[in-house]
């Protein structure tokens, strides 16, 4: 099989675009019919979701991923080559979003013609816009019932001045109109200014790992080119390797003898780790440095968990399952760690919630490991006042993510917790309800106008750990699904913070300590105990549940025993039945913690967390 | 005999209501069963006969007579046999009782659930209490000291009082063998559907321990020995059937969706198999006209399932279970090896909750009413051991 020759797309007849939307208005959808119509696969029924090859992805119907693809279409007797960025719509992902955009010139923006702009898209818009790229609107799922295709373009007119008949209105699923999004991204988003005559200069936009032939990078070139037998540099880390192979995604990859300033393919050199690789980073040919592209920042982590096994004997079956599933995911922080109760382990930082359930339901899938994750924390930080405590750490400002490193209040001057900006979209008739719930939650009004006759975007300054849990959900359920949320990082600000901790029979249970806002503890803390009340099952004897700040209880629950536990027939009938259920009970057991005498479930923290969202 | 003429509202049993039965070939394939079931397992001796369903008193009186008469012809079935029948209080009239009674049946247990005629309008059985009373009357006249009763407590809206009141009653008429079950509310019964619909109350957990408890004193006070979890006998009338099963003897179920509990001997086997006959009537006379018995399923106890199970059904009863008992099924490993050693059973023993001493393993008053949560525990070390 010959190799392709990219130097046949010239830059004229180059375009880089990607697909930005907010969640579930068809971005994937949309991508997935764009390969079919360019033949770059075959139209079955069965593509769906092309471009998401994580099992969790499908499974979820999320992105999570960055994943491109280099499309051919001839259009008015010239060949293009157009190269397609998926993005991940979440929240979490708004920074692999903004380094997927600085590769590309243009952008479709997908809004679904019966929800309207949402919060994401409003977040996507403006990320291209500030990146002034070319913006082409598409209002998609006009063959729904509920489509209201002229109040969506008049939305888009009066919040980005967009004229209405710039839109395409088009449905993704059955391919209406979906030709003519292809003919707009010719016309209308420009090719790449750049020159294969400039020194090599390309982005990471992602990268993934595979385990015959290393890292992989999805790289675009901004100038100059490149081919295997190069020898390159990475800015941030300053390694050097030399290029094993290089292509194009197609979406599969596909090698090239060389790629040129302007396109968009992958790049294989020698890199061991996927932190080696990463997202926002530039890589140039050796003895010819060039200025690193705008926007690099490492991954910052705004959730974190602590991750520990079930048994201290499957220590390094973890610790090897989280090697190989870091290796392919470089926004998960990981530092060691280790509590009296629970062993050795580690503390691991996310991008957000959804990050890490996604972690975790990937650890199990994948590498069918269980473990104990304990309260999702977010970075404090602390002011020390105690000479004694700057000595140790080395400096007098520092972070704690993990409630037993909390200082106690003697030692410290002030403490701070991050902060985020959160937008909500959302009809007018829930204002009230969610400006009661944003109060709730401690969160200070920004701004507040009417996009449109009916709907109205909230800004409110959020303590980020008023949200981490459960406030996405709140949020959706007192306004039906209508209201969107999208967040970024704000600083850090002046809290007055407490350790809050849980007993059973007196005994702590570490894995349910929270650094909790003085304000909340209480509430939080009979809500704890009563939802723990109803986790842990009753036992021969009585149960105490407390919260404790310090010495001094703020709320208990009481767990009565167990008086009658025996069924009442036993014979003539399904003894096997009553056997299986015993034996479950005694497996059961073996997978129990014990707190002192207690015993209680592995999960029981996460349902004790998880329980308002359960439906 | 799995046939009755309505369905309790709280019965999840293998029974069923037909509009008309030809009970001579009902007859037929029980007493062919029996005789195949017995050839096989090559049991010499019967200790006991259960007739069991459903609603037994519902099968003429030569129906039993020719099943017992096919016991006696396979095996030996020793003139002091236990032979138990289930009765219903609407059809017990004396004379039908008499006529069980020439048949071979020398014990009954009628089931009276209660003395309440709203309690038994709730429940959705047959008869009233006056009913009920006047049928154990007749019965402790033709079985004196071999009646027994049983009763239901936990009922949806049951007060301490309303079955403390029930209690008494049941002691002024009973006879000397009572059988005391905690009403289960069984998922698909129409009663569980009333109370999970809201139009019944569900008892609280708290309420049924109780009540239990108080079962417990007054019919101990009353000189009843509390034998099996839920049995209760005084001057000695045991079920030795009951006792048969929870010391894990063979037992040989016969007819739709009897349980058994034996050895292959007949067909060279010498593993204890648990065995169930298809359930439904219909397909289990055409599998027994075919092929003699209509066993539908058959597995095979491990050792380690043979002593599980002698464990769970053991400490059910007041006695435990025995040394010897114990080392039928594990002569290698002793009771003490298994339990003996620093473990849950100590733990448990430490707590009140079982006794292990020269007498075997068993529970203590207070354990056996929570055996439930003990089992686990011991179930597991005994895997490990």
């Amino acid at each position: 099989q010959e190799e392709l020759d990219m130097l046949t797309y010239p830059v004229e007849s180059i375009r880089n675009f990607s697909i930005i939307a907010h969640v579930d208005h068809g971005k994937s959808t949309l991508a997935d019919r764009l390969l079919e119509i360019t033949g770059t696969i075959s139209k079955t029924d069965r593509n769906k979701q092309v471009l998401d090859k994580l099992q969790v992805e499908r499974e979820r119907g999320i992105t999570v991923k960055a994943q491109s693809a280099s499309l051919f279409y001839s259009h008015e007797g010239m060949n293009y080559l157009l190269n397609l960025i998926d993005t991940p719509g979440h929240v979490d992902f708004s920074y692999e979003v903004s380094r997927s955009l600085s590769a590309c010139q243009g952008v479709i923006l997908v809004v679904d013609a019966n929800e309207g702009i949402q919060a994401q898209t409003v977040a996507n818009f403006y990320l291209a816009f500030e990146a002034q790229l070319s913006i082409i609107p598409v209002i998609n799922k006009i063959d729904l019932k509920n489509a209201d295709p002229e109040r969506v373009e008049k939305q888009i007119e009066k919040l980005f001045d967009i004229p209405t008949d710039e839109c395409i209105r088009i449905s993704a699923k059955q391919g209406t109109n979906v030709e003519k999004v292809l003919q707009k991204v010719i016309e209308k988003i420009p090719p790449p200014q750049c020159s294969t005559a400039d020194p090599l200069k390309a982005l990471v936009f992602d990268s993934t790992f595979d385990h015959y032939r290393g890292v992989i990078a999805n790289i675009a070139l901004f100038g100059g080119e490149i081919a295997k037998g190069h020898k390159i540099v990475s800015a941030h880390t300053k390694k050097r390797y030399e290029v094993n192979e290089v292509g194009i995604l197609t979406p599969n990859e596909q090698p090239t003898h060389k790629l040129y300033a302007g396109q968009v393919g992958y790049l294989i050199a020698g890199m061991k780790e996927v932190t080696e690789a990463q997202i926002g980073d530039t890589l140039f040919l050796y003895k010819q440095p060039v200025e690193p592209l705008p926007g690099f920042k490492s991954a910052k982590p705004m959730v974190f968990a602590g991750m520990y096994p079930v048994d201290q004997t499957e220590y390094n079956n973890l610790k090897s399952a989280l090697e190989r599933l870091t290796l392919n995911d470089s926004s998960v922080t990981v530092h060691r760690d280790s509590s009296l109760a629970l062993g050795a382990g580690w503390r691991l930082g996310f991008l957000g919630l959804l990050h890490m359930e996604v972690f975790n339901q990937r650890l199990e899938q994948e590498y069918n490991m269980s473990v104990i994750l304990t309260a999702p924390t977010v970075p404090y930080k602390a002011t020390l006042s105690s000479a004694k405590l700057i000595k140790e750490y080395g400096k007098d400002q520092i972070t704690i993510i993990n409630p037993a490193q909390f200082p106690d209040k003697l030692s410290v001057s002030e403490y701070l917790e991050p902060t985020v900006l959160g937008t909500i979209v959302t009809p007018h008739e829930y204002i009230g309800k969610i400006i009661t719930l944003c109060q709730d939650r401690r969160a200070v009004q920004k701004d507040m106008l009417y996009i449109d006759e009916n709907r109205v975007m909230l800004k409110y300054l959020f303590p980020l750990n008023e949200i981490v849990v459960d406030f996405y959900d709140a949020l959706k359920s007192l306004s039906s699904g209508y209201a969107s949320f999208d967040y970024e990082d704000a600083g850090y600000q002046s809290a007055d913070l407490i350790k809050m901790d849980i007993l059973l029979n007196g005994n702590p249970v570490e894995e349910l300590a929270t650094i909790i806002h003085n304000d909340k503890a209480y509430a939080a803390g009979k809500l704890l105990c009563e939802r723990l009340k109803e986790t842990i099952p009753r036992q021969l004897f009585e149960i105490a549940i407390q919260a404790a700040i310090g010495k001094k209880i703020i709320a208990r629950e009481t767990l009565k025993a167990y008086r009658k536990n025996v069924v009442a027939k036993c014979y003539g009938g399904d003894i096997t039945r009553r056997m299986k259920l015993l034996k479950r009970q005694a497996e059961g057991k073996r997978l129990m913690r014990k707190i002192g005498n207690v015993e209680v479930p592995r999960d029981a923290f996460i349902r004790v967390l998880k329980r308002d969202t359960d439906k | 005999w799995p046939y009755c003429r309505k369905r309790c509202s709280y019965c999840s049993f293998n029974t069923y209501v037909v509009p008309a039965l030809d009970e001579a070939a009902v007859r037929a394939c029980l007493v062919r069963e029996t005789q195949t079931l017995l050839r096989l397992s090559q049991v010499h001796s019967v200790t006991s006969v259960f007739f069991g369903g459903g609603t037994p008193s519902l099968a003429s009186p030569g129906t039993l007579a020719a099943v017992l008469e096919a016991v006696a012809g396979a095996a030996h079935l020793p003139a002091g046999a236990e032979v138990t029948l289930e009765a219903n209080p609407s059809s017990t009239s004396t004379s039908r009782l008499a006529g069980f009674r020439a048949a071979g049946i020398n014990r009954l247990s009628i089931g009276v659930q209660s003395l309440d005629d709203a309690e038994l309008r709730m429940l959705g059985r047959e008869h009233t209490a006056a009913e009920a009373r006047k049928a154990v009357e007749a019965a402790r006249g033709l079985f004196p000291g071999r009646t027994s009763i049983d009763l239901l407590f936990g009922l949806p809206g049951q007060s301490r009082d309303a079955w403390a009141q029930r209690l008494e009653a049941a002691l002024r008429l009973s006879d000397d063998h009572i059988s005391l079950y905690q009403l289960t509310l069984e998922r698909g019964t129409a009663l569980a559907a009333q109370v999970r619909g809201g139009a019944l109350p569900a008892p609280p957990q708290d309420l049924l321990a109780d009540m239990y408890q108080t079962a417990r004193t007054v019919l101990v006070a009353a000189g009843f020995r509390h034998y099996e979890v839920s049995n209760f006998a005084r001057k000695g009338a045991l079920s030795t059937h009951n006792l048969s099963y929870c010391q894990a003897e063979q037992y040989i179920g016969v007819g739709p969706g009897a349980h058994g509990r034996f050895v292959l001997r007949g067909e060279g086997g010498c593993s204890r198999e648990a065995r169930v006959q298809t359930l439904e009537p219909v397909a289990w006379m055409r599998e027994v006209q075919s092929r003699g018995h209509g066993t539908r399923s058959r597995a095979v106890l491990s050792p380690l399932e043979q002593l599980e199970e002698l464990l769970a059904l053991g400490l059910r009863t007041d006695e435990g279970i025995t040394h010897k008992r114990w080392g039928h099924f594990s002569p290698q490993l002793s009771l003490q090896a298994v339990f003996g050693a620093p473990g849950e059973a100590r733990a448990l023993q430490q707590q009140g909750w079982l006794v292990l001493d020269s007498g075997g393993l068993r529970c203590t008053w207070a354990g056996l009413a929570v055996l439930d949560s003990l089992l686990p525990d011991l179930l597991w070390q005994l895997q490990r051991a």
